[in-house]
């Protein structure tokens, strides 16, 4: 059944947020730390049990695999509901803390994924 | 009537507004591209440019989803269904590529906040601005723009320096949307590792979430995965430690 999945999906996501907050309130912060990854964190772990007791069918799995194909629509629906205005015409200030931003993150993108590659390695040299 | 059942059935109507975007967009990136830009980078950057439009026509803070007959696009493109579908690209990643990245993932997201936080906050001094609390709110914004004015609020900082922040996340947001295709060559974003990095140093979900969308799909989940937890760092990180480290340096 396709609603199985869904629904799975459904559970996956109510738990994560839900965690999320807990995990906000818990530190202190009024947002959501996380939850869409804990979320995300579930479903590889729910999806990966290969007991018996809990099996996905192949139609309970194209409940989720049709979300997952709408996500780039949806992106597309996420950026045309963008602030671009605000974005383009707040002055220089944010203009250029947000190209800044942006600048050094990606620099840094290299460096940091070398390292964990470069751990990568030294696992297998152990 | 044609108007008031597209308002009414606004859902439906955003879904088809979207298909056809990707049609033309993925036509567009063969005939005019030869398939060197993505369908979905044009179809993004071509939603961000109806934005705009939306924006000029209505005066208003949704981008395109405040012209009456595209409400629905603020459902279909709204946090709900996004992360409902960002939480299904999950489904069939690989979780050793998970284990494998899980604390240089962890380690970029800390990274992450401290550098845009630093950037953005070199940037309000070069600007003149000597509070602390302005000073840290415009840093907590160039992190992401739900950053800033949670940072803003809980320090109390005038209601022009937290939209400075909104708009220096807007920007930051965008940016990596637009940029991420054209730039993943060079950063070597390839691989679930790298993703996982990418997602956790840039931070903003929507920019994460269209950038990898339109590098690659199968990056997706491991980016998003690390850029989920940003957020909620900086909004941790930036109104206590970070803020008490700029007010030791401004004095």
């Amino acid at each position: 059944m396709i609603v199985y999945g869904v629904a799975l999906l459904s559970f996956c996501m109510l738990f994560g947020v839900y965690a999320g907050n807990l995990l906000g309130e818990l530190l202190g912060v009024s947002a959501n730390v996380g939850g869409v990854g804990i979320a995300m964190l579930l479903l590889i772990v729910l999806s990966n049990l290969s007991n018996k007791k809990f099996h996905l069918s192949s139609a309970s799995e194209s409940g989720i695999y049709f979300w997952s194909a709408m996500y780039i629509p949806i992106v597309v629906a996420m950026a045309a509901k963008q602030n671009v205005i605000a974005a383009v015409s707040s002055g220089w200030l944010a203009v250029i803390a947000g190209v800044l931003a942006v600048a050094v993150s990606f620099a840094v993108i290299p460096l940091i994924s070398r390292f964990s590659v470069d751990h990568h390695i030294d696992q297998y040299v152990e | 009537m044609l108007t008031e059942l597209l308002i009414n059935k606004g859902l439906v109507t955003a879904f088809l507004f979207v298909g056809l975007i990707t049609w033309f967009s993925y036509w567009l990136s063969k005939n005019l591209t030869r398939g060197h830009v993505h369908g979905s980078a044009i179809a993004i950057a071509m939603g961000l440019g109806l934005a705009y439009l939306g924006g000029v026509y209505t005066g208003g803070n949704n981008g395109l989803a405040d012209v009456a007959i595209f409400s629905g696009v603020a459902l279909l493109g709204g946090s709900m269904l996004r992360d409902f579908a960002i939480i299904a690209t999950a489904f069939g990643a690989d979780m050793t590529a998970i284990k494998k990245a899980g604390w240089v993932g962890a380690m970029s997201v800390v990274i992450g906040v401290v550098l845009s936080f630093v950037v953005g906050a070199m940037v309000a001094v070069a600007f003149g601005y000597n509070d602390a609390i302005s000073i840290t709110t415009i840093g907590a914004g160039a992190a992401t723009y739900i950053v800033g004015p949670v940072t803003g609020t809980a320090l109390g900082a005038s209601s022009e320096v937290v939209a400075l922040s909104i708009a220096a996340g807007l920007v930051k947001s965008i940016l990596v949307m637009i940029c991420t295709p054209l730039v993943a060559k060079y950063i070597g974003l390839n691989n679930p590792q790298s993703a996982m990095v990418y997602g956790g140093l840039m931070g903003t979900t929507s920019g994460v979430a269209g950038g990898l969308a339109a590098t690659d799909p199968k990056l997706v989940p491991y980016g998003a995965m690390t850029a989920t937890f940003y957020t909620g760092v900086g909004c941790l990180l930036a109104p206590s430690i970070l803020f008490f480290i700029v007010r030791y340096l401004v004095g």
